[in-house]
């Protein structure tokens, strides 16, 4: 188990193969995916007696349909994209963050603490980036740990952040249950500073629903990630290390360096994401709020194939997947989504491989 | 504390981890990264209670839940071994998987979504203290059984061939991907049991009611060094960790929660090497070209 073989499937066609060889080694298999999720959500509509025109299109309603909807997904969605942006950034560097769930939860809860030892009034301006600052540094360290494990004993990051989940959840739990909580409830009080206006506060149709401007962070973030991985010198040496971490050495890379940095960002991202809840929808840390999306983030990164405009059009879909599930309730169980969640991660994670195989056999064919 | 009342009642919590850690073992033995025993056994736990619901014998949802442990694990090994696709991401989505599929069916079956009707299960006598129940008595036989199979059979040797020298198995006509698929299997109906015992030891099924056992089983396989003995004293240990933090419970000697990491932490521990290594068989997780 040396070098997540994850990292080998997804990395970038080398050797500038053209551009719609590569798009189409990139889009076919999360499509392969959506065709094979559409297939087996009939079967389950099926079993259930209703018909499944009538049961997608309630979906759709529920979802792109109004603005409350909407607001939702994009509310559920811009969680998911940092998560997502998280896990996308480790596996360019080759390395598999697990930790996502307790990096978000980590990150969240020190957002939660600075606005609560703020004072009240302080200017958005002000309170944003250092509850910002907060929530980074907490998840950057819950990510750095794996990675100081793996550079300094060979221990592997899969195993180390799944285990870190469950401590540093534990470690929350006990904050919040003996020491923080309201009496009766499992979270803090209110933050007094760093409350992020919402979507509704600017345009009224998206009344009732959670979407906040932690929104336009998260498309920032997208932003930030992509020009540090394509256009700076880190992330070349990021890419490098994740492609061949013995050819990038040879080369002068310190691949230890890259690892620790790389996990260590992985987690301040996934961190930052705390502050839609936090900041945007509760105003308050509550026990157990990750619920999954940490883990929802790798199969965000895998649909998203690791480029954060991917990363971002598959936030937007499985977020609408967890809304449609509620818009579709009174005819079909919202379980259904589960399902088709695992078929959706599943079919990408054979399909990649495959369509790979399957396209590089056609061209080796046509060339010869 | 009564002694006798700690060791009746780890023993209990240790059944379902001796059987997923056994078979967390073999697959790892094998070459195969087991992070879905989570998967298989909440699968197990799910089929046991539809077929001892269905039929009214605990007997017959031994056999469902084993089959259900077993279809898991041959999704996991078709995507796996059949399609090469990465073993870590496939084993998040089984375990997705077999959340959302137990969900929509205990909804589909029982029209739940948190529990389902009360099933029976073995044994019963209070003064027994869960001793009439074969399953525990199966369970504690599975490691030795499973150590004996890893260390004294040919299939237990190709096993262990598949996992550290592949091409040297092959080279010598041993065909990897059917061990793999054996050794596969095997996880999944023996962590399938592990969920067998869960759900009928409580007399029903509940949403998620694995709660990271799975994950405690891969611990106690880390932490056992890929052993079957070692990695079943793992789980005992682990399970007396619980059992005491149960007992403490009310007490305030220690906070719960410092109890609950101590898998985990001793996992970490293991892994960094820092009492002796733990190192995991050489083709472990590796796509084979």
């Amino acid at each position: 188990m040396t070098g997540s073989p994850l990292a080998a499937e997804i990395k970038p066609t080398v050797s500038g193969a053209p551009w719609r060889e590569r798009a189409e080694e990139a889009l076919i298999p999360p499509l392969v995916a959506l065709l094979v999720a559409l297939i087996c959500g009939d079967l389950l509509i099926l079993s259930y007696g209703q018909s499944p025109a009538a049961v997608y299109r309630l979906l759709l309603e529920g979802t792109w349909g109004n603005a409350y909807g909407f607001g939702q997904v994009l509310y559920k969605a811009t969680t998911l994209a940092f998560t997502g942006l998280a896990v996308s950034f480790g596996l360019r560097a080759g390395l598999f963050n697990i930790g996502g769930e307790s990096q978000l939860a980590a990150g969240g809860f020190a957002a939660a603490l600075t606005g609560l030892a703020l004072p009240v009034g302080t200017p958005l301006i002000l309170a944003l980036p250092l509850c910002m600052i907060a929530a980074g540094a907490a998840g950057g360290v819950v990510g750095s740990v794996p990675a100081y494990l793996k550079t300094r004993f060979g221990a592997h990051e899969v195993i180390v952040t799944i285990m870190l989940n469950f401590i540093v959840l534990a470690l929350l739990n006990w904050f919040i249950a003996g020491h923080l909580h309201v009496p009766e409830t499992l979270h803090t009080p209110e933050i007094h500073a760093g409350v992020l206006p919402r979507l509704a506060d600017i345009s009224p149709q998206f009344h009732g629903s959670a979407a906040n401007l932690a929104l336009i962070v998260a498309v920032l973030a997208a932003g930030v990630v992509w020009f540090y991985l394509f256009r700076s010198r880190g992330g070349y040496d990021l890419r490098a290390v994740g492609l061949q971490p013995s050819a990038a050495e040879y080369g002068g890379i310190s691949v230890g360096r890259v690892w620790l940095r790389a996990l260590t960002l992985s987690g301040m991202i996934a961190g930052i994401g705390g502050i839609n809840y936090v900041l945007g929808y509760k105003h308050y840390y509550e026990d157990g709020f990750a619920s999954g999306a940490g883990f929802m983030g790798i199969a965000v990164a895998l649909v998203g194939r690791n480029h954060p405009i991917g990363v971002l059009v598959a936030a937007f879909f499985f977020a609408t997947l967890s809304q449609g599930g509620l818009a579709i309730h009174a005819f079909v169980p919202k379980q259904m989504m589960d399902v088709l969640q695992g078929v959706v991660i599943l079919a990408v994670a054979v399909s990649v491989p495959e369509v790979r195989r399957i396209l590089r056999g056609a061209r080796r064919r046509s060339d010869a | 504390m009564n002694p006798v009342t700690f060791l009746t009642q780890m023993i209990r919590i240790a059944i379902p981890y001796l059987f997923a850690a056994s078979g967390g073992v073999v697959a790892e033995r094998a070459g195969i990264v087991s992070l879905t025993l989570e998967g298989f056994m909440l699968s197990g736990a799910f089929g046991a209670v539809l077929g001892a619901n269905y039929s009214g014998s605990p007997w017959v949802g031994v056999l469902t839940g084993i089959l259900a442990g077993l279809i898991f694990s041959l999704i996991h090994a078709v995507a796996t071994i059949r399609y090469r696709a990465d073993q870590v991401v496939v084993g998040v989505a089984i375990n997705l998987l077999a959340i959302g599929v137990t969900r929509f069916f205990l909804k589909l079956f029982f029209d739940s979504s948190s529990n389902s009707p009360r099933v029976t299960g073995f044994g019963g006598n209070i003064k027994a203290a869960g001793f009439d129940n074969p399953l525990l008595w199966l369970g504690l036989l599975v490691a030795p059984v499973m150590a004996f199979v890893i260390y004294r059979t040919p299939f237990g040797l190709r096993v262990r061939a598949a996992g550290e020298h592949p091409d040297a198995a092959e080279s010598v006509g041993v065909s990897v991907k059917r061990v793999r698929y054996a050794a596969v299997a095997l996880s999944g109906m023996l962590a399938g049991l592990g969920g067998v015992y869960l759900a009928l030891d409580q007399h029903q099924f509940t949403d998620q009611m694995t709660a990271g056992r799975g994950f405690i089983a891969i611990s106690a396989v880390i932490f056992g060094r890929w052993d079957p003995i070692k990695a079943a004293f793992a789980c005992l240990l682990f399970a007396a960790a619980e059992t005491l933090q149960i007992q403490l419970q009310g007490s305030h000697a220690i906070a719960s929660q410092f109890i609950e990491m101590i898998p985990y932490a001793l996992t970490i521990v293991a892994l960094a090497g820092v009492v002796g290594r733990a190192v995991p068989p050489a083709a472990l997780g590796k796509v084979e070209g």
